[in-house]
This record gives structure tokens, C-alpha cells and sequence, in this order.
């Protein structure tokens, strides 16, 4: 454990590792609904690969933010035994998967946040931040150069894929101001070392966003509203849209019906 | 064992063979492997087409029982040993379809064949996930009928599809091993999760035994598959070391096979078992099992869904070749 966590607000702490954790654990199962039903059968290949590295990713930060939160619970107590207000995922994460071009623009959007947001974190002062993110990073460095040369190909492909890609831009546009906005969590975190301030990250990530959509033929939003932006604050502070219910109802099934098995 | 009543050309004997057929059982014979480019009868070339492309249509469909609980798997280890394990049945589909690409047939012919009902894939995967330890069973039991007759298939006589079952064997027997570890874990549970064990059991125990085919006296299509080492053992045998292998492991677990009539028999040195209902299994492969209509209606909703995205891809290959300086004039 990083000397870092002395010096910081453990409830701070906790509550980033959770942003971090759930937001891999909410996409990883966003990305898992589409095993055995994607269009060609490497893209199910593929797909159980990113929902298996997101997963993966969600149980290191989950482990940790339990730890860091010392009352004795573990990775699985956090993911299956917390409600929607508790969890911490920004708003894009749990949209609906729609058709597969909704599901790669989605993938795409967070994947080009998600990579600055690691490569900044290898440098944290908490070690353990450092090194599961040097873990992550090789994973998610992959995901965006597959999401990427998706919407590049798909946006410049047919009329029909092309006009599938922008729709998709566009109700996932609204989403994305959230992955930026900071607030005191984010800044106690700042302050520590620990991690970057999420607008710091936003404009290299409108650099790799401005490219990939330009040579995919596709317009650049101009500014639009933003959820989970305003005074009620978004996911990243418990105030989930209606589909992190139905994710969690299917998800904790077992664990809430059973709480007293092993599995 | 994924591929069952695979129809084979009639057998011929010596004296009606041409002589390259002659020569080609000799090959055989000898244990020489065959390989793509090679002569083969046509015969052996249809069979073994329609027995990889079922086996492969199974391995993708057989994606869609087990994903079903991918979303409500009870912890994060078991919900990443899960996505891994479906992850490898779709990558065995792929090397079988690449199988079956060398002997002259395309990918995406034989979905179609699969998706217009020309080719079916095992009935195992008509029956439904009901609880947490459907996932264990599968891997147990359905995964272990499985290897016991993908093991032999690793010395079957076409090259391209032997070198896929070595590699199948190896991911199958750790998937075996992760199914009985869930029913470990859900045998020595609580009551509740006893009783999701032995229903499990007690639903796939007989259309596991089913994977193995019709007993062999109903079986019409061996003996030429085995003149040709496209079959190496037959269904009654493969069936036979099955529930020798399983009946001590469900007693190691406390669970009852669902059978009166299991005895062990001494003269034998096997277990005496019931037959499972061959009008069900018949019903099953015609289509009228619990899930048909959901396992092919889910393959071909995603292949038809995902038409404008293969398209689209196919689309701007063709802009990027055309882009693409002409290396040579």
C-alpha cells in the first residue's frame, strides 16, 4: 500500500477506487450481454476478451477500495452487495448496448478517456494505484486501437453503417461530459497525488476523439447538454440513470437470494 | 461429442473400391494423416464436412446455455472463469470452421446450412439453464462426454481436424474441471444449493448420455466413418466409459444419478444403466426440444442483425484497396 493513502480522506479514497472500479464493472457487463449474439464470431471472441479484462480490472480496484475502506469486506461485497445510489460509474457505462454501432461508440468513447486516464495514473503516488493501473493500461491500450479502427470502418463503410455510427455519436454525446467533470472527491484525490483531475484528461482526449472521427467521416458534436453534469450531479455521485437497477437486479440475483452461500 | 448422426456415404467393400480408394484406405490404414490438398473420395470429403460443421455449429451455439448466466455468475472469479470459458468455445468454432474451410466449403456456407435448418448441432444445447448449478453440470457433464470422445478424435485420419482437437482437448478438460469444482461448491452448500445441484443432475444426466447418439445397433452411418477413422470408437462404447467415468464422481459429490437401474456389473466391469428416451432425442434433433427455437432463432437474429456491420466492414476494405497505391503496374 502507497504512503499516500496516510495522507489522504479514506472515504475520498474509497469513493475513487469505487468510480474506477465500477465503471470497468458496469461496461465489462454491458460488454458481456452480447456473448454468442454479435454479427461474426471473432467479434464474440473479442468481446468476451474486453468484458474478461474489464472484469479483471473491476476485482483489482474493488480489492483495494475494500481494503482501504478496512471494515472487513471484499471485492464481491462491493459489487454484489451495494445498491444503485451507492455505486459510482458514470452515466455512459450503463447505456443500453442498442444496435453494435451504439456499443462500440460507447466503447470508443470511454476506451480514449479511459487510456489517458490510466497512462496518468501509472505515475500516482499509492503504488498499488500505480500498478494496477500499469496492468490496465496494456488491456485498455488494445481496446481503443479495436474501438477506433471500428468506428473508423464503420463510419466509413456503407450509407446505412455510416448513418448507424452517427446515430449512435449522437445519443452517446450527451454522456461524455461527465467522464470530465471534477469535483471534490476528484480534487482530494488531485491534491494527494493519487490521480489526475478528470479536465485535465479532456483535451487530450478530444485530440484522439477529433481524429478517429474525422478519418471515420464523421462530424464532431458541437456542445450539447450533458447529464449528470448539473446540481444533482450524475453517476459518479450515485445518481444513476433507470437501467443501473435492471443491471444490478440480474447481476446480484444470487447473492441476494442466497446471502448466506458460498460460491 | 458434438456431432451426432452425422450421415456417412455407404461402405464399400474391397472388391468394389477404384484403386486411388484403394490406396486411400491404405493410407489410413498405415495411420497416415490426410491433408488438404490431397486426393480423397468424395464420400469422405462430405462426411467429414457435415461432421466438422456440426461440431463447430455446436461449439456456437453452445455459447448461448452458458452465457445465459454470465450476467448473474455469483462472484466476480466465477463470472470471469465463465466469460473465459465461453470466450474458448467461440474460438473452438473458429479453428473447426477453418477445418472445414480446407476441405472446400466457406464459413459462411455452412451457417447458412446451420441457420435453414440443413445442418444441426448437438442436442445437448436444446435444453435449458435453470440454476447457478446448470453451469457446473454443463461443464461436467456435458463437457466430459465431450472430451470422452474428442480425445480419440485427436488421431482421426484428416489432418486439419485432428490438429483442432488437440488443441480443443486441452481447453475442454479445464473447462470439465471448472464445472465440478461449481458442483463441489454447490454440493457441499447450503440445502438450497444441494437441491440446485441434483436438479441440475437430474435434468442433464440423460441428455448428456444422449450426446453419444443412438445405440449402436440403430446407428446406420458407422461403419464407414470408422473404416475411415472419422469415428474411432462407437456411441454404446464411448457411452459406456461415460457413466463409468461419472456415476463414482456424482457419488463423491452426495448426488443421486437419476437412474434405478444403475448397478455396477462384475462380469462387465461397468455399470448397467437405463437407456435414455430415443423418442425425446429424436424430437430434439427435429427441432421440437425446449430451446430450439430460442438457440437458432438467437444465431439467426445476430446474423441478421449484424448484416449492415459486416457490410460496412466489407465496404471499407473495398474504399481502403482502392485508395491503396498499385504496388506494380
Amino acid at each position: 500500500m502507497g504512503a499516500a493513502v496516510e495522507t489522504v480522506d479514506r472515504t475520498a479514497f474509497v469513493e475513487w477506487l469505487e468510480r474506477v472500479g465500477d465503471s470497468a464493472l458496469i461496461l465489462g457487463h454491458r460488454v458481456s450481454e452480447w456473448c454468442g449474439h454479435s454479427p461474426v464470431l471473432e467479434e464474440d471472441i473479442a468481446l468476451a476478451n474486453q468484458a474478461l479484462d474489464l472484469i479483471g480490472q473491476c476485482s483489482l480496484w474493488l480489492e483495494y477500495a475494500a481494503e482501504v475502506e478496512g471494515k472487513g469486506q471484499t471485492a464481491d461485497h462491493l459489487a454484489y452487495r451495494r445498491d444503485a445510489s451507492a455505486f459510482r460509474n458514470p452515466l455512459l457505462l450503463e447505456r443500453p448496448n442498442g444496435d453494435f454501432g451504439h456499443t462500440l461508440m460507447r466503447q470508443f468513447l470511454f476506451d480514449a478517456f479511459h487510456i489517458k486516464l490510466l497512462r496518468a495514473l501509472k505515475d500516482s503516488a499509492d503504488v498499488r494505484v500505480a500498478e494496477i493501473a500499469a496492468k490496465a493500461e496494456k488491456e485498455v491500450a488494445y481496446h481503443l486501437e479495436r474501438s477506433a479502427d471500428l468506428v473508423v470502418r464503420l463510419g466509413d463503410g456503407t450509407a446505412t453503417s455510416h448513418a448507424r455510427m452517427a446515430a449512435a455519436l449522437k445519443a452517446l454525446w450527451p454522456y461524455t461530459g461527465e467522464l470530465f467533470a471534477d469535483d471534490a472527491v476528484d480534487r482530494a484525490m488531485a491534491e494527494a497525488g493519487i490521480a489526475p483531475l478528470p479536465s485535465s484528461l479532456r483535451a487530450a482526449w478530444e485530440a484522439t476523439v477529433k481524429l478517429v472521427l474525422a478519418e471515420a467521416t464523421l462530424a464532431m458534436p458541437g456542445e450539447v447538454w450533458q447529464h449528470g453534469v448539473g446540481r444533482t450531479g450524475g453517476g459518479k455521485q450515485g445518481v444513476h440513470s433507470e437501467h443501473l437497477g435492471y443491471i444490478l437486479a440480474e447481476m446480484q440475483f444470487l447473492q441476494r437470494a442466497y446471502p448466506d452461500a458460498t460460491w | 461429442m458434438y456431432a451426432q448422426l452425422v450421415k456417412s456415404e455407404g461402405a464399400k467393400s474391397r472388391e468394389e473400391m477404384l484403386p486411388e480408394e484403394i490406396a486411400f484406405q491404405d493410407r489410413i490404414d498405415r495411420g497416415e494423416k490426410i491433408e488438404p490438398k490431397e486426393w480423397m473420395p468424395e464420400g469422405y470429403r462430405k462426411t467429414l464436412i457435415r461432421q466438422i460443421g456440426q461440431h463447430a455449429h455446436s461449439e456456437i451455439v453452445g455459447q448461448l446455455p452458458e452465457a445465459n448466466w454470465i450476467t448473474r455468475a455469483p462472484t466476480l472469479e466465477r463470472k470471469a472463469i465463465l466469460l473465459a470459458k465461453v470466450q474458448d468455445e467461440a474460438g473452438h468454432g473458429l479453428y473447426l470452421y477453418s477445418a472445414a474451410e480446407t476441405l472446400g466449403v466457406s464459413r459462411d456456407e455452412v451457417i447458412h446450412l446451420l441457420h435453414t435448418g440443413k445442418m444441426k448441432y448437438s442436442s445437448i444445447f436444446n435444453y435449458p439453464t435453470l440454476n447457478w448449478a446448470d453451469i457446473g453440470a454443463v461443464g461436467w457433464l456435458v463437457d466430459g462426454a465431450a472430451i470422452m470422445n474428442q480425445v480419440p478424435l485427436q488421431r482421426t485420419s484428416y489432418g486439419p481436424y485432428s490438429r483442432a482437437m488437440i488443441r480443443i482437448c486441452k481447453e475442454e478438460s479445464f473447462h470439465q474441471r471448472q464445472g465440478y469444482d461449481i458442483m463441489m461448491k454447490m454440493a457441499a452448500g447450503t440445502p438450497e444449493q444441494k437441491a440446485m445441484a441434483q436438479d441440475a443432475l437430474n435434468r442433464f444426466w440423460y441428455p448428456s448420455l444422449m450426446m453419444f447418439g443412438p445405440s449402436d445397433k440403430d446407428s446406420v452411418h458407422s461403419a464407414q466413418s470408422m473404416a475411415w477413422k472419422i469415428k474411432i470408437n462407437t456411441n454404446d462404447e464411448l457411452r459406456q466409459k461415460f457413466v463409468d467415468q461419472t456415476v463414482p464422481q456424482a457419488k463423491y459429490l452426495g448426488l443421486s444419478v437419476p437412474d434405478e437401474n444403475l448397478a455396477w456389473n462384475e462380469d462387465k466391469g461397468g455399470y448397467d444403466f437405463s437407456e435414455p428416451d430415443w423418442s425425446e432425442f429424436f424430437e430434439v434433433i427435429a427441432g421440437n426440444g425446449p430451446c430450439n427455437e430460442e438457440r437458432l432463432g438467437a444465431r439467426v437474429k445476430a446474423w441478421e442483425d449484424g448484416a449492415w456491420f459486416r457490410e460496412g466492414l466489407m465496404a471499407h476494405a473495398e474504399k481502403a484497396a482502392a485508395r491503396a497505391p498499385v504496388a506494380a503496374e
